[in-house]
């Protein structure tokens, strides 16, 4: 049954409509035929004037009929939609009403406007008030003089800044952001293992200030973070400083408008921010990982509020970071690096690849100490203008890579124990030859930047990773 | 108009937010004395610090302005920088 009349005329109309206002004689004629007709008006009951009108103000009955443009005039036969036409199409409406002198003196065809049941935010809001979609978590009300903010710091489910309170519409609305299922469990978040469903990272997410759109590369953050390689809990109960860094990569980076120029690694680009404070927020909330808790960190660091951003790939030349870790090109990954904070190596002098490629490793040589060696990962992060001069060199990302491993080696002699008359070193046994600072794989090197600056940055690992068997770098496609 | 909110979390504790447990002793922990301003109440809070005192628990007094406004954010930081445990006097 589809509770639709047999033989019959259906159509749905608004009154802020002009196309609806101008064929007013057109449904009068309609309503004189042969076919029993009901007008449905979306915002006006007495429009159009001197018919019978039924309120359509609810939106439910265009919401359930998938109206998209008003006017839509349904054909119905036997019960069911026979046809459809959509604007006012003279021809096409002649053939639904079986009149064929339908509109005379009409223009032939004008397009509809947007139908209300579809206005920005709508069908979220009808799909909750109808009953179609549910949602699962625990109903917290918040009494009518408190303020929702308190409530969600009294609770303890913010990082120490506010949250966008995570109300039904909103979740329906980030859950749209996804085709997976909301009970669908993305995995157990450490550190107390807990399920974390799909329903719950969109929760997470709107409290973040996520939009719907960013919430793929979230789940896909997620699964990344759970991958039992990258080691989430441990990272979590370091005292190091380090917490998770994301690097969003190919053209869902650009679709969401996220930032690889100007200040990438700094504040002001919503996508940025908020897709690094989800990851955080789900740790917090769903794992139950909380600073004094779990989170053993001696200083911790800024970034552990978020740390994401997209690597620049401009150049058709690079070889972008999710490509060298064995992502399918043109296809949208992320990468999560246990990091630190941001480092600067600034060198406006150097002017040939070799001389700045020495420079860099300088740098890097310092990454947790100056004396240690294959003890924790790395990321450079290359401004375009240190890229232009590699470049101009005939380097890509294979070159630069060689070159950094070349000029990060080290005589181990140098570097030992209590060797310069500082107590910090590696063992003596590695004191013959020479000795990489990196493990293999160790150094990830990643594009962005502002087109200006001959400086680029070093964000430091976490110490976990000179345990190379246990802990790495993870990268995930993302699911589109 | 009041809003619902959803939970964002494993849901493993209730939502009744439980109280502070007071402390297993007092040793060693400073009491906050709180006059609230009415009339008596330091006559209760004085019989207080007098028993405290007599079992060598470290006090300390404060006041509120007025019994009929709520306390001063700054007396309350200070009460909680200065304290483990809070007594409120009001003796009608």
């Amino acid at each position: 049954m589809t509770g639709l009349p047999s033989d019959a005329l259906l159509l749905i109309v608004k009154r802020d409509c002009p196309t609806c206002r101008l064929i007013e004689p057109a449904i009068h004629e309609l309503a004189r035929g042969p076919l029993a007709l009901t007008v449905l008006s979306q915002d006006d009951p007495a429009f159009p004037p001197g018919l019978p009108v039924e309120d359509g103000r609810d939106l439910a009955r265009s919401h359930r009929l998938g109206i998209e443009i008003v006017p839509t005039l349904l054909r119905l036969a036997d019960g069911r939609e026979a046809g459809r036409a959509t604007g006012w199409q003279r021809a096409e409406w002649r053939g639904l009403s079986g009149l064929n002198a339908l509109g005379e003196g009409l223009p032939e065809a004008r397009p509809g406007c947007g139908a209300l049941n579809v206005a920005p935010g709508m069908p979220e809001r009808l799909r909750l008030k109808l009953g179609e979609v549910g949602i699962a978590s625990r109903a917290i009300a918040v009494a009518e003089d408190d303020d929702e903010m308190e409530v969600a710091y009294g609770f303890g489910w913010t990082d120490g800044l506010p949250i966008v309170p995570p109300t039904d519409l909103r979740i329906v609305r980030m859950l749209a952001g996804t085709g997976r299922k909301p009970g669908e469990v993305v995995g157990l978040v450490p550190p107390n293992y807990l399920p974390c469903t799909v329903e719950k990272v969109a929760i997470n997410a709107v409290m973040a200030g996520c939009k719907p759109e960013y919430l793929p590369v979230v789940l896909a953050v997620l699964e990344a973070a759970l991958l039992p390689i990258f080691a989430m809990h441990g990272l979590l109960a370091t005292m190091y400083f380090s917490g998770p860094v994301i690097i969003v990569n190919g053209p869902i980076a650009r679709a969401i408008g996220m930032n690889s120029g100007v200040n990438a690694l700094g504040q002001g680009n919503r996508a940025n921010a908020t897709i690094g404070r989800a990851l955080q927020l789900i740790i917090r909330n769903v794992g139950g990982g909380v600073p004094g808790g779990i989170d053993r960190a001696t200083l911790g660091n800024p970034g552990k509020y978020t740390f994401c951003f997209a690597e620049d790939e401009s150049d058709p030349e690079w070889t972008p970071l999710s490509v060298a870790r064995g992502i399918p090109t043109g296809r949208s990954a992320v990468t999560l690096f246990h990091g630190d904070g941001v480092t600067a190596l600034m060198d406006q002098k150097s002017r040939t690849a070799d001389e700045l490629s020495r420079s860099l490793a300088m740098g890097l040589a310092g990454v947790g100490h100056p004396k240690l060696a294959e003890w924790a990962n790395a990321i450079l992060v290359l401004s375009p203008e240190h890229y232009a001069i590699f470049r101009k060199s005939g380097w890509r990302r294979a070159e630069i890579e060689a070159a950094l491993r070349r000029d990060l080696m080290r005589p181990g002699a140098s570097l030992l124990c209590g060797a310069g008359g500082v107590g910090e070193g590696i063992a003596p046994e590695r004191a013959a030859g020479l000795v990489h600072k990196f493990h293999p794989d160790g150094l990830l090197v990643v594009r962005a930047g502002g087109r200006a600056g001959l400086m680029s940055a070093i964000i430091g690992g976490w110490s976990g990773g000179r345990l190379v068997e246990e802990v790495q770098p993870v990268s995930k496609e993302i699911e589109l | 108009m009041s809003i619902v909110m959803r939970d964002p979390t494993a849901e493993i504790a209730p939502v009744a937010r439980p109280r502070v447990k007071p402390p297993a002793s007092l040793d060693g922990l400073t009491v906050g004395l709180l006059c609230i301003g009415k009339e008596r109440s330091l006559e209760f809070l004085d019989r207080v610090a007098l028993r405290l005192n007599e079992r060598g628990i470290v006090t300390r007094r404060y006041a509120k302005p007025t019994h009929t406004k709520k306390a001063p954010v700054a007396l309350l930081q200070r009460i909680a920088t200065e304290c483990q445990v809070v007594v409120e006097g009001l003796a009608d």
